[in-house]
């Protein structure tokens, strides 16, 4: 994986010495809340309802062992003893004194980690697909790119007051598992005909109020152009963006208000411009960058079979293990969905104890799932039951992955200070019904996700069901969505009807499940039986 | 404290400054004033004549005037390019770096607080018209970038 040479080292650095004089200024009374707001918020620091919360950068979701380590120690140090890993491949501290942040952002430049620019209006942490680099399906890893795209960005003279955030995900294969097109940009990461690798742009999409699929702007980027034509994507959105209206500042609407093939001809006009500029980083330094991702040193003739009649490894084998391009190898999944748990949750021991995992089993090196989860992406098949065996005794091992028991969740009313309504409870609820009456394993792939407000945190637009907290009179009522995907079928989920409870979206759940084991035919998920037979058989079961 | 901070050795210009829409009929201004939602590429034409640009931050959130100022310098304007409004100490550098070269902000900065922002930074990641060597170009032995 990457790793900082002097001049990334030294500008992390810098940076924490930055904030730890605007936090100075600022509790000395120097700075405003109001002018310190920006400056917290550009190294990730949130006001939220209970005390400051911080959320921590993980580059395209990729961490060493080391640093997931270090993410476990600031948990006990800073935090309440755990950590939440986000919809973002990142991690948030809930529990933070604001005396305490400069400190935290030291002990992450120890391990060449840091929170700049995860939050705020300006480029996000890029995000990628979770197997890069262990992935059968993948023409290249994307991960290069994603490391050029964030240096890039980072500390971005023009764009750090952009009309309002903005976040990119980099993917290399047709089966898209980052969301991609549900990004401001996303890039696909594609051969053309003479055999180049080069860049797709989708531009415009996004979830919150109103949610967006990316069209594609540009069908093939080359390589040496990657940086001057996200410089002019990210110019005509920053002069041209709304500033009027905040639910309406995203690039997603002004792409859609400007139409798709007017922005087009915008980009290609400031792209023409810019090209002049000299602003692109030669090739050579993408060639520097590539070989921090080359292949681990994959053992071969290696055992490619998984010796266990152990059924609670057998299922978790099923459940928890992904193809990888090499033979004798899996990507193991761990499970941060265990039954009745907050989704994405994980406490300092178990962080630790999965960064010594991935150190021991995967080259030293994990990734951050965004449906909250965590990838070690390379497991001998040979050593996975003593990896099973390890995870299972420290509440590691839920044989859940991409089940209704995987639930997305956003952190919700019991943290968040933008949310109507809590989310966890209800995760908690669905996965205890559905553990509890068996049909987690009939019901197949079946993608769940909830969000507590429509700022869609939590992904419920892209949800084969999705649940959307609102607060309707002072009360939280759930809106139940059916249809949506995230992935390369991109699709926004539909609202059924009225509102629930707490106790009766969870019913109402369990009753859109019954409708699909009823009618499903041969082969068909949760979310091809909705395609297929459409909404008014659900509605019935519902409302009938 | 500093009303006027200013990294230029000309003779500042306080000829008063005439909006983007009136400039075109007065090209004989020498100071022309760009608010948020103006084109910076409609004084491009007439560059030449002007000594003094002004670009107006209403609140400082609004990061319009950071393309702006790129877009002239990027054009070859070599005139003062100033920010006035609602700026402070701590958008100064990424200022600088888009070509601002005077700042008038409403509140005035401290001269401490000034020179620590301006001279924190050793290196950066992009290349704009700044001068500075972006580090991937240091990277590779071509301080000349």
């Amino acid at each position: 994986m990457y790793q900082y040479d002097k001049y990334d080292q030294q500008m992390v650095d810098t940076r924490v010495e930055e904030f730890r004089d605007q936090t100075r200024r600022r509790l000395s009374g120097e700075l405003s809340e109001e002018k310190f707001r920006p400056l917290r918020l550009m190294n990730g620091l949130y006001l939220q309802l209970h005390a400051y919360m911080l959320r921590v950068a993980v580059p395209y979701g990729t961490l060493s062992g080391a640093q997931m380590k270090a993410l476990g120690d600031i948990a006990d140090k800073y935090d309440r003893g755990y950590g939440h890993f986000t919809t973002r491949q990142n991690i948030q501290y809930n529990w933070i004194k604001l005396e305490d942040a400069p400190e935290i952002l030291a002990d992450l430049a120890k391990v060449e980690m840091h929170a700049i620019q995860t939050s705020g209006n300006c480029i996000r942490n890029i995000s990628s697909d979770h197997f890069a680099g262990a992935a059968a399906d993948e023409i290249i890893d994307p991960r290069p790119y994603a490391e050029l795209l964030r240096q890039w960005s980072s500390f971005h003279p023009e764009f750090s007051y952009l009309p309002r955030k903005f976040k990119i995900a980099v993917i290399a294969s047709d089966t898209d598992r980052a969301a991609m097109r549900l990004h401001d940009i996303g890039i696909q990461m594609v051969r053309n005909d003479a055999g180049e690798i080069g860049c797709a742009f989708y531009v415009g999409g996004g979830m919150g109020r109103t949610p967006m699929v990316a069209p594609l702007i540009n069908a093939f980027v080359p390589l040496d152009e990657l940086i001057t034509y996200s410089e002019a994507c990210l110019r005509v959105y920053n002069r041209h963006g709304r500033r009027d209206n905040k639910y309406k500042a995203r690039i997603k609407i002004l792409v859609h208000e400007m139409g798709k093939d007017e922005y087009t001809r915008q980009v290609e006009e400031e792209f023409t411009h810019l090209k002049a500029q000299g602003i692109e980083p030669p090739l050579a330094e993408l060639a520097r960058i590539e070989p921090y991702f080359a292949d681990p040193a994959f053992k071969t003739g290696i055992v490619d079979e998984i010796a266990s009649d152990a059924p609670d490894f057998a299922l978790w084998v099923g459940r928890n293990t992904v193809l990888h391009k090499a033979p004798g190898y899996v990507s193991a999944v761990i499970s941060l969905k265990p039954v009745g748990g907050i989704p994405g949750d994980a406490s300092a021991d178990q962080i630790r104890l999965m960064g010594d995992l991935a150190t021991e089993y995967s080259f030293d090196e994990c990734r951050v799932m965004h449906t909250q989860n965590i990838v070690l992406p390379h497991v001998e098949k040979g050593r996975l039951k003593e990896l099973y065996d390890t995870l299972a005794a420290n509440g590691l091992a839920a044989p859940n992955l991409d089940t209704i028991e995987d639930i997305i969740a956003c952190p919700g009313l019991d943290y968040c200070s933008l949310a109507n309504a809590r989310s966890i409870p209800v995760a908690q609820k669905i996965s205890e019904r559905f553990a509890g009456n068996g049909k987690t394993a009939a019901l197949g792939e079946l993608k769940l996700k909830i969000s507590g407000c429509i700022n869609a945190c939590g992904h419920h637009h892209a949800g084969h069901i999705g649940i959307l907290g609102v607060d309707k009179k002072g009360v939280e009522n759930y809106q139940l969505l059916l249809g949506g995907s995230e992935a390369q079928d991109t699709s926004l989920g539909k609202i059924t009807g009225p509102g629930f409870d707490e106790d009766g979206i969870v019913d109402a759940v369990e009753k859109a499940t019954d409708v699909y084991l009823e009618k499903r035919e041969d082969g068909e998920r949760f979310l091809d039986t909705y395609r297929r037979i459409g909404m008014d058989p659900f509605k019935e079961a519902i409302y009938g | 404290m500093v009303e006027l901070l200013r990294f230029r050795d000309d003779e500042p210009s306080e000829s008063p400054a005439v909006t983007v829409d009136s400039f075109g009929d007065q090209s004989n201004a020498g100071a022309v004033r760009i608010e948020p939602g103006d084109d910076a590429r409609e004084l491009l034409p007439h560059l030449a004549h002007v000594r003094r640009v002004e670009i107006n931050f209403p609140v400082f959130g609004d990061g319009r005037g950071y393309s702006a100022a790129r877009i002239l310098r990027e054009a070859g304007f070599e005139g003062e390019i100033r920010a006035v409004g609602d700026v402070a100490v701590d958008q100064l550098a990424y200022m600088r770096r888009c070509g601002f070269d005077a700042f008038q902000p409403d509140k005035a900065m401290n001269d401490a607080d000034v020179e620590v922002a301006l001279s924190r930074w050793d290196d950066v990641y992009q290349k704009t018209t700044d001068g500075l060597t972006p580090i991937w170009a240091l990277r590779h032995g071509n301080a000349d970038v």
